[in-house]
């Protein structure tokens, strides 16, 4: 592994490894059971300068921004590389949100280049939102298909220059890329992550799970998520490792994958774990009674010889057949973006497959606990990682109290939200609005939220504000929506739900046609993203002086209701 | 070759049967996230349905970001 205390930022490093593993494969891109590209470090190189010249030639200057939106492949990683190379900055966006929400945030995060593709395109330059975003000058569509007019955008295949491009040197406090964590209807936050947010992210990363040239990791988080940026990007190729690509998520093909190119690490939500465990279950529930009988007695061995750490090797041997459905070579499944339960940790740790189980999120760098492993413990999210302070604030007699950070790894600050940056950051400590607590070993247990919002098991952060356009004009005197544990605090880290709390005009009542309003715009909304309850409340919301609802104070008087009385479910 | 209305008819049908629905509760305009409170993975299991049954290859790529059985099937037209 590159010693990255040496660097001083991504595009530095990313250079340097190019030539250190240059005939390491860094690469494989595979659609369904055909392999499409192999690309070794030194054939990545030559593919992304070309492609950082011309960008280079069409005004891309250090510090411009450029936003990348793809699915998962290889024009991904080649495209971020220029951008790092050219001293640019990064802004991944999610590929999986609509073209509205795309161009809001195209447009808040200032980008001047967009890397998309050309069915993404499609869909993004038939929104509204297009004529907002002056800022975008260049456009590159990767998979245009080949007699189209392109209306002045350019084929990512086509855009290379055969000339060196200029290898631009950044600091370690310069910003590296602005990465959103969520909060596209009302206040989009962009976390601006420095070039050290990320050296520090993966030095202290790979101390526990390390990579090295051989390791193939198995891309499947979109990579605009700070988890498969680290760990399926900037991680591996610091190490010299291999990133493969799948250009289908279907389940049939991914399992395919494990086998074929003998996966050693892959990242998974929750969500996706959750539903490898049911199939697993299914099919262990299949076998004949006898089978059924020897299975269990070598999951039960297991067990017995991994309780104080995993030994792959004898797990490996004890349940073969299991291990050789993940390809034999699976080091341990990474697990993030949402709360996991305990019971499928424990499965899969059970059948000799470690999941690092952590907590973090984007405004920290990705990761602030990680199981170690040493020994495995599904009920906590692990200890802080090397470099990582986190201390308890004001815990209650329980020991419960907000999760706060220090470290390196701590974004910059909101980009253009100096107020909630401040409110987020205060004196050096990142406050998580998450509560939890420490136990006599050091792990930490989460036991709810403190702020106002949800996280889905698909990794999806959900802020109520978000969620109040689709309610837009109710017919109502005023409504807010909720996160019901944020009114109602609840020692819980699953079955989150948002309410809707409504107040009437005078003599409004609750009829059927407004009920069926409700649930008709509910509806309307992506299942995650729907309401769960209804409050009524009769009296005016508090306001601040510029009649924005002061929801710490609707809250506070909310909460001394009865929340199993109070919630009408819709 | 069967019309885009033949085809979206299939697709209606396709879906109908997959998600036990009773007959004729899915519309050419209805969002399917919304309308069967599905997630990205039991989309896919739809997908390759879909594609066993005109046997094609519809690339994850080429559906990105389509969410009505009208579009779905325009891009299954244009692969048949």
């Amino acid at each position: 592994m590159l010693d990255l205390a040496k660097y001083s930022s991504i595009g530095a490093a990313l250079k340097d490894a190019v030539e250190r593993f240059a005939d390491e494969v860094c690469l494989i891109e595979a659609d369904r059971e055909r392999e499409k590209e192999r690309l070794t470090y030194s054939e990545f190189n030559a593919h992304a300068l070309p492609l950082a010249r011309a960008m280079q030639d069409a005004g891309f200057a250090p510090g411009d921004r450029a936003s990348i939106i793809m699915t998962n492949q290889s024009k991904w990683l080649l495209s971020a590389f220029a951008i790092f190379y050219s001293g640019g900055v990064l802004v991944p966006l999610d590929y999986k949100l609509t073209p509205v929400e795309q161009w809001q945030l195209l447009q808040h995060s200032g980008a001047k280049i967009l890397v998309t593709e050309y069915p993404i395109w499609r869909q993004l330059s038939a929104a509204p939102g297009r004529a907002t975003a002056h800022n975008i000058q260049t456009v590159l569509l990767s998979e245009a298909p080949p007699d189209i007019d392109l209306e002045g955008a350019y084929r990512w295949e086509e855009f290379c220059v055969n000339a060196a491009p200029a290898f631009v040197p950044r600091e370690r406090n310069d910003v590296a890329s602005i990465v959103y964590s969520s909060g596209t209807g009302g206040r989009p936050k962009g976390c601006m992550m420095t070039h050290e947010n990320y050296l520090e992210q993966c030095v202290a990363l790979t101390s526990l799970y390390p990579f090295w040239p051989g390791v193939r990791y198995l891309s499947i988080l979109p990579t605009n998520h700070a988890i498969d940026f680290m760990v399926g990007f900037f991680g591996p190729f610091t190490c010299g490792a291999c990133v493969v690509h799948l250009r289908t998520l279907r389940p049939e093909f991914v399992r395919e994958a494990f086998v074929r190119y003998k996966i050693t690490y892959v990242s998974l939500v929750p969500l996706v774990l959750k539903n490898l465990q049911k199939g697993l279950q299914a099919r262990f529930a299949e076998l004949p009674p006898g089978k059924q009988k020897v299975f269990d007695f070598l999951v039960d061995v297991n067990k017995a010889f991994t309780r104080s750490r995993p030994r792959l090797w004898l797990s490996r041997r004890l349940l073969k057949q299991v291990h050789a459905a993940f390809g034999g070579e699976l080091q341990a499944i990474i697990v993030g973006g949402a709360f996991t339960e305990p019971q499928t940790l424990q499965f899969f740790y059970d059948l000799g497959i470690p999941v690092a189980n952590g907590y973090g999120l984007t405004e920290a760098g990705t990761a602030i606990t990680v199981n170690d492993l040493k020994p495995f413990r599904a009920d906590t999210v692990g200890k802080p990682l090397p470099g990582m302070q986190v201390k308890i604030v004001d815990p209650g007699a329980d020991g419960v109290g907000e999760v706060c950070v220090r470290s390196k790894t701590i974004m910059s600050g909101y980009l253009n939200e100096p107020e909630l940056t401040a409110e987020t950051i205060v004196d050096g400590w990142l406050r998580t609005g998450d509560l939890g607590k420490f136990d006599a070993q050091g792990h930490l247990h989460l036991s709810g939220r403190k702020k106002n919002m949800i996280v889905t098991e698909e990794g999806k952060n959900i802020y109520p504000e978000d969620i109040e356009a689709a309610f837009e004009s109710l017919p109502v005197k005023e409504f807010c929506v909720f996160a019901a544990n944020y009114i109602w605090p609840k020692r819980s880290m699953v079955g989150e739900q948002l309410i809707i709390v409504i107040h009437l005009e005078r003599d409004q009542s609750v009829t059927d046609q407004l009920k069926q309003e409700i649930i008709q715009r509910n509806n309307r909304l992506l299942n995650y993203k729907r309401i769960h309850g209804l409050v009524l409340h009769d009296q005016d919301f508090p306001r601040t002086a510029s009649l924005k609802i002061k929801r710490n104070e609707l809250a506070e008087r909310l909460s001394k209701l009865d929340r199993d009385r109070v919630i009408l479910p819709l | 070759m069967p019309t885009l209305e033949q085809t979206t008819q299939e697709v209606l049908n396709l879906a109908t049967t997959h998600f036990r629905l009773a007959p004729g509760t899915l519309a050419p305009e209805d969002d399917f996230f919304k309308k069967l409170g599905i997630d990205s993975l039991q989309t896919l299991e739809l997908l390759s349905r879909i594609e066993n049954h005109f046997n094609i290859e519809l690339p994850d790529y080429e559906v990105q970001g389509v969410s009505d059985f009208k579009t779905l099937a325009e891009r299954i037209q244009s692969r048949l």
